[in-house]
């Protein structure tokens, strides 16, 4: 097979983990009630458009995209609405919510439920960017970025290549390997929409080594399909970070604080490829996603396909249940997800993964001097100079943190990961990089 | 041999001569002229550059007075909080004009989220920054409006007048505070204000910040604001305000009655300094017991302990002496 290609500057190799990668995709029952946030992506929080005592149905829209960078909400339940309240999220911070009582399991008549593949694309690339944008589908590789924004390229720049993510980095996350496997038909023509609505002649789906069965499996689908290729690309973290894909797909680098479609490039999730088959070809809004429980001492490692709004609980006792000596739940994987400070906290677009870390893993240890090994500048991906953008930020020196580029931290965690007096690099970078985009965002106000 | 000496001698005399001649065009050309008020006052100032006036230091406040003196042929808006009015007598007197006194303020701790009443519910381990914390999560006890305990103000502080508390994991402030106001810009949420030092250094401040509605509010924390307004009500110089669920005491208004600590119900009220009331005096100053439980509550005691072993329940009341009195 060659040499694999990577990106060029720093990356780490945690351990990979991947528990639950042989566990099949398993269906999960609506909960009993739904907590639906209103925030689910980045950027503005959705407007309400239901009301307490409201009777919903699956797929119904219930609340509306509150500004350009936000999205639309439908129920992924059937019953009535209990309250619009300010919900607890996984930081433990209130924020608008919908809460619905379940009864039944009534689906809007729009969606197409039959199981069927429609492979047949009939729509212009505008109705599919239209489908897309009604449909409220964000980005499902955690960042949730409006998708549809992505797909309509500023004025004078157009996309050359369309990239899947289908690399899956952080360690333990199994959703995207089980959806490339059991759903690739659903993966691949969800492709070519992206390609038709981005007007692109080429997609590359790229996939980590690990995966093996996934790269051979989609290859032989795409084989007779022109343009899509699958790329195995060398197992290293943090690859499905967009920039790092770019350089390791393409051998493009995106210049700072610039979008990837300055180089003709697009990424995409391959759990936002499936949802935009759902959406455009089945007409199924987004109000389920895969999610995947794993864990060490996990009895019994799965994937679930979880209606948006399940608490987490419900995903936890359907794994059977939490193990004695867990110390953390974290929302995401084990480099960029964070705690979260309840498991009555709902499902949202955005959780790829629910990971229970046992007390001894999860616990930080104690922080030493520097030593000046330099090992995070050289495992940083970015090329940045961690422990220089801490002492800056730790300092309130927010003008050298910003010369030195903090805002092109991407937050992967390798600096934290590599360093060994355990300095809790990235809390402080984080830190800078607000504070910094706070700063300049009231600069360009003036 | 004489000839070398005199040469160098005489070479570097007239280098000399001329840079000096030039040195004094160039000075009384470029003479910056700087009224000799700005020195004396910054000499009257405290010099601790803290920044608390609004001023980026004390030369610069010393240069805003003056300035502001001649223009405005008065002081109004500026204030130097560390030196407090006698130092703003003495700015006066530099510059002649008439001072208006202002009652001097304090930086007081509105969350009482201690370990004790704000039980906690998760852990937090991460940097040892509140704002880091405040952007991360919503707090150990799981209220959002409470303090992290992570000590930003304390390392804000640059008069040793803030520090931790670590048995209840709350700031506290003595009298070293010169209302600066460098907690207040620190802390990130906000919980940390400016208000009257008062009368004998006695004060009436909500020491809560919780937004929330009166259940979910409680849910968290044993002594947060629950918004039921009986202060409000009980007030009879309209100082105290409700909004969002959360009474706020105007200190322009207030007249340290005392009337609305009496009726909170969650002891969210707090006042300082004061001597101990005379029918209820349990009631220490500063420190917020919680309300006595009621009477009716009593005879419940015994109920739940017959539930245990009978065992059980006789070594307890052995231990205790209790005189049992409810099993009656």
């Amino acid at each position: 097979m060659g040499i694999l290609k990577t990106f060029a500057l720093g990356g780490v190799h945690p351990e990979e983990n991947k528990l639950s990668a042989n566990a099949a995709i398993e269906t999960l029952p609506p909960p009993k009630q739904a907590i639906v946030p209103l925030g689910q992506n980045l950027g503005a929080p959705s407007k309400p458009l239901v009301k307490k005592g409201d009777k919903v149905k699956v797929g119904q829209l219930i609340a509306e995209a509150g500004g350009f960078i936000s999205t639309n909400i439908h129920s992924p339940v059937s019953g009535t609405v209990l309250k619009i309240d300010n919900v607890i999220d996984g930081t433990g911070f209130k924020r608008p919510g919908v809460v619905i009582n379940v009864e039944g399991d009534e689906w809007d008549e729009g969606i197409d439920r039959s199981d069927e593949i429609v492979s047949d694309i009939s729509l212009n690339p505008q109705e599919i960017v239209d489908r897309i944008k009604q449909a409220g589908l964000v980005g499902m590789g955690g960042a949730t970025f409006p998708t549809y924004v992505k797909l309509m390229p500023p004025p004078g720049k157009t996309a050359e290549y369309l990239i899947i993510n289908g690399v899956e980095c952080e360690p333990y996350l199994t959703s995207d390997h089980r959806l490339m496997l059991e759903k690739s038909q659903e993966v691949i023509i969800g492709t070519r929409l992206l390609m038709k609505a981005l007007k692109v002649e080429k997609a590359i789906i790229g996939i980590e080594n690990n995966k093996q069965d996934a790269i051979n499996h989609l290859s032989q689908l795409t084989k007779s399909i022109d343009g899509i290729t699958v790329m195995a690309l060398k197992v290293k973290y943090p690859q499905g970070g967009e920039k790092q894909l770019i350089k390791a797909a393409v051998n493009r680098e995106v210049p700072s604080g610039k979008l990837p479609i300055e180089v003709g490039c697009v990424v995409q999730n391959v759990g936002t490829a499936f949802s935009v088959y759902e959406a455009v070809q089945k007409n199924k809004p987004l109000f389920e996603r895969v999610v995947s429980v794993t864990g060490k001492d996990i009895k019994k490692p799965s994937n679930f396909m979880a209606r948006v709004g399940t608490p987490i609980q419900q995903l936890l006792d359907a794994a059977e249940g939490v193990p004695e000596n867990t110390g953390k739940i974290i929302g995401g994987g084990p480099m960029m997800g964070k705690a979260i400070t309840s498991p009555e906290v709902p499902v949202v677009k955005g959780t790829s993964g629910i990971l229970l870390m046992k007390k001894e893993e999860s616990s930080r240890k104690t922080t030493g001097p520097c030593i000046r090994c330099s090992r995070c500048s050289t495992v940083c991906p970015m090329g940045l100079e961690p422990y220089l953008l801490t002492k800056a930020s730790k300092l309130g020196k927010y003008d050298i943190a910003e010369k030195e580029m903090i805002m092109d931290c991407i937050e992967c965690g390798s600096c934290q990961f590599t360093c060994p007096a355990s300095i809790p690099l990235l809390d402080f970078l984080r830190l800078g990089k607000g504070k910094v985009g706070h700063i300049m965002r009231n600069r360009n106000k003036k | 041999m004489d000839n070398i000496i005199i040469i160098a001698v005489a070479a570097l005399g007239g280098l000399g001569l001329v840079a000096a001649v030039v040195l004094y065009f160039i000075a009384s050309k470029f003479k910056v002229i700087e009224d000799p008020k700005i020195d004396e006052v910054e000499e009257a100032l405290p010099a601790a550059n803290c920044g608390g006036c609004g001023s980026p230091g004390c030369r610069a406040f010393a240069e805003a007075t003056v300035v502001s003196a001649k223009e405005k042929k008065s002081l109004d808006g500026l204030f130097c909080p560390v030196g407090g009015n006698d130092v703003m007598q003495i700015v006066g007197s530099i510059l002649n004009l008439e001072v208006t006194t202002q009652a001097p303020l304090i930086a007081v701790i509105r969350c009482n989220g201690s370990h004790a009443n704000t039980p906690a519910k998760v852990k937090y381990e991460g940097a040892s920054s509140c704002a880091f914390a405040h952007a991360l999560f919503a707090g150990e006890g799981g209220c959002q409006y409470s303090c992290l305990s992570e000590g930003d103000c304390v390392d804000a502080c640059d008069f040793d007048a803030i520090h931790m508390n670590p048995e209840t994991g709350l700031p506290v402030v003595n009298d070293k505070c010169t209302a600066c106001g460098a907690c207040v810009e620190a802390c990130p949420r906000d919980i940390i204000e400016l208000r009257k030092k008062g009368p004998k250094d006695r004060r009436i401040f909500v020491s809560c910040i919780n937004q929330e509605k009166g259940g979910p509010a409680k849910k968290n924390c044993a002594v947060a604001c629950i918004g039921c307004s009986k202060c409000e009500k009980e007030c009879k110089f309209d100082a105290i305000t409700i909004t969002n669920f959360l009474a706020y005491i105007d200190f322009e208004k207030c007249t340290l009655c005392r009337k609305c600590v009496e009726v909170c119900p969650t002891n969210a009220i707090h006042e300082i300094n004061f001597k101990p009331r005379k029918p209820r005096p349990e009631k220490a100053p500063g420190a917020v017991p919680r309300k006595p439980v009621p009477k009716v509550a009593q005879p419940d005691k015994p109920v739940t302990m017959e539930t245990e072993t009978e065992t059980a329940v006789a070594e307890k009341v052995e231990k205790k002496e209790s005189p049992d009195n409810g099993k009656a």
